[in-house]
């Protein structure tokens, strides 16, 4: 595919994305250890897997959405064409750096906290396990659609997957010395009905949250090589007011 | 370990909670020798910090030896002597290779609270509130420092633990106001609060050139140790700060103000009694008497810069007598990794020794009994450091 097939193809830009990580970035927990996220998980989980069962993909029915404000840090939109969010960082290294990590998608676990594990199963395809409740596991196969080294990698999920998605990633060099612009958009349809409904509503917010905070460990893992915790530091006695 | 746990608004303890651990590859612990409460931590203990939660470890001051260090951390040694500074900075973000250590884009694990507060994180600090990570703080017997082969100053033998020990905070705060000041010949600069940064901004002040410090108070023993710092006094309490000025520079005004007291001014005007009034029904959250002075004070052209902390909104700030005088703002937490290394070297030559501001050596224990004292200027008290492994003083 040359680059101008990719540029041309902005009406339809699912066409560039791919979407393994539906449930990845759609169901995803925003924090850890909160029981509105955990119901969130239940009923989106089961709500996509049963999805998955049609074998209808939706990712298709995203042409048309319009790439055109590219430039707006946030979208995060629900209607009769799914679920779009878009999310943007900064990340102080070179696109061909950056690039390179994440074509490596068995490293993505080590930033998408949703994430168990990515196996590549060949140069296109790979097979993806996420976090669902109750320790369980939602698993899709995913193939690369899109591929320009050092600029873009595009997504979608294999029919027959339990998680029906596209996404993309890409990566542009920012204004002066400013590093690379990491730009990731995600589509998913939720299904339809009144369990897609309430899905739809409850993932109404999350998903740029979600996505936004992969972004984060992504950049910190990218500028440091670790990210930054205090989970396991000492504290003294906790009170029953603390906020978690 | 022993360590000093915030439970809520004036109640502090001395608990046994666990040792720390290495949880990432750069970090490293540190057993802790000396550590100071800082005037920053009585916005602490008066509830003035959002996110804080019960069972905070307190504390950003403090200094010791490494015990402990982590995979990936080639800078420091096991048996290292080091000063921690109270911000942490990843060292390689955009900010950090700017020299704007406190505006690391990494270290905050609590990032989307400052986003959702101030637009964009800062960086992690030590025990201090959620909002900047939730970090467990340095008034305990050890200590966890992420990223510590880019904060920690290792200092050489020969140096007592009280000479080197503000290097952690209130002596590069205090010369980063007074560098902010951009001091020319002749220049008089203005100094509210003559608290430990105020005391380390008059001094940094006259490092830097400054001919003369006019520094504003009421608390007698502060007043002292400003004039013996070779400033003039002006207090507060018995004197109009603005005529004051005015008269002893000439009618122009200084030509640099420093606000080194932040968000809990307490004043002796009228609009101090009415912030106090409004903080106190939440109408505002901050109270800011000092810096309206300071604006209204400032002479034209002139610098107005901010050691104080702020953290929340103000009401009537006098912006059109700043903008009407053209006034330069600076400010912010300090840039500590660039004043670390210099400030030493200064230290080292004997130009200052920053310990003449401790009046209060006390153990750990007395940890509670050190802010309160602090808190309320009990016997002359203007800078407390603890000794986490002294159970006798």
């Amino acid at each position: 595919m040359t680059a101008d097939v990719n540029v041309a193809g902005v009406e339809r830009w699912a066409s560039a994305l791919g979407g393994a990580a539906l449930a990845a970035y759609g169901v995803k927990q925003m924090r850890e250890d909160r029981s509105v996220a955990g119901a969130m998980l239940t009923a989106a989980g089961g709500a996509l897997i049963a999805r998955g069962g049609t074998g209808h993909c939706p990712v298709y029915a995203a042409a048309g959405f319009n790439t055109a404000d590219a430039e707006s840090t946030r979208a995060s939109l629900s209607g009769s064409r799914g679920v779009n969010v878009e999310e943007v960082v900064t990340i102080n290294a070179s696109p061909e750096q950056l690039f390179g990590y994440w074509r490596n998608l068995s490293q993505l676990p080590l930033f998408m906290s949703h994430l168990v594990s990515v196996q590549q199963l060949d140069y296109r395809r790979s097979h993806w396990v996420a976090k669902a409740p109750a320790g369980r596991t939602v698993q899709w196969d995913a193939e690369i659609i899109n591929e320009i080294p050092g600029e873009l990698l595009g997504w979608r999920t294999l029919d027959r997957s339990d998680v029906v998605s596209a996404g993309s990633v890409r990566f542009k060099r920012a204004t002066g010395d400013r590093g690379t612009e990491v730009r990731v958009r995600l589509q998913y349809d939720p299904p339809a009905g009144k369990i897609g409904a309430t899905v739809a509503w409850l993932l109404g917010h999350e998903p740029a949250q979600s996505i936004r905070e992969d972004l984060r460990r992504f950049k910190q893992l990218m500028e440091t090589g670790e990210v930054p915790t205090i989970a396991g530091q000492p504290r003294g006695q906790q009170s029953m007011f603390n906020y978690d | 370990m022993k360590a000093l746990v915030w439970h809520g608004t004036n109640d502090v303890r001395v608990e046994r909670v666990p040792d720390p651990a290495i949880l990432n590859p750069r970090d490293a612990i540190v057993k802790i020798t000396s550590t100071a409460i800082c005037g920053s931590d009585l916005h602490l203990l008066d509830g003035y910090i959002p996110t804080m939660q019960a069972g905070d470890i307190l504390g950003h001051e403090f200094m010791g030896e490494v015990v402990e260090v982590g995979k990936d951390n080639t800078k420091l040694s096991i048996g290292d002597r080091v000063v921690v500074p109270f911000t942490i900075a990843c060292g390689h973000c955009f900010f950090c290779e700017k020299q704007l250590w406190s505006l690391c884009d990494n270290s905050n694990p609590n990032a989307w609270m400052a986003e959702k507060l101030y637009g964009y994180t800062t960086s992690g600090l030590f025990g201090y509130s959620h909002l900047t990570g939730g970090y467990a703080g340095g008034q305990a017997q050890y200590a966890r420092v992420p990223f510590a082969d880019v904060g920690p100053l290792k200092i050489p033998a020969g140096l007592a633990d009280e000479q080197v020990l503000f290097l952690s905070d209130i002596f590069p705060t205090g010369y980063m106001a007074a560098e902010n000041c951009d001091i020319q010949p002749g220049d008089t600069i203005a100094v509210w609060g003559c608290g430990p940064v105020g005391q380390m901004a008059i001094r940094s002040a006259f490092l830097l050139g400054a001919e003369r410090v006019i520094a504003i108070d009421d608390v007698p023993e502060r007043i002292r140790l400003a004039q013996k710092g070779g400033a003039e006094v002006l207090n507060f309490a018995d004197e109009d700060i603005f005529e004051r000025l005015k008269a002893l520079t000439g009618g122009r005004g200084p030509d640099a103000c420093i606000d080194a007291v932040g968000l809990e001014a307490h004043g002796a005007t009228l609009d101090a009694y009415v912030d106090k009034v409004k903080a106190a029904a939440f109408l505002a959250t901050d109270r800011p008497s000092a810096l309206r002075q300071a604006i209204h004070a400032c002479r034209k052209g002139g610098i107005v810069s901010i050691p104080g902390v702020y953290g929340g909104f103000l009401d009537k700030i006098p912006f059109g007598a700043a903008f009407q005088k053209g006034l330069t703002f600076r400010m912010g937490q300090t840039h500590m990794m660039k004043y670390m290394q210099p400030l030493l070297a200064r230290i080292e030559r004997g130009e200052i020794d920053p310990s003449f501001v401790i009046t209060h050596r006390l153990p750990l224990d007395d940890a509670p009994r050190g802010y309160q004292m602090f808190k309320n200027k009990q016997d002359e008290c203007i800078k407390v450091v603890l000794k986490p492994h002294e159970t006798v003083h």
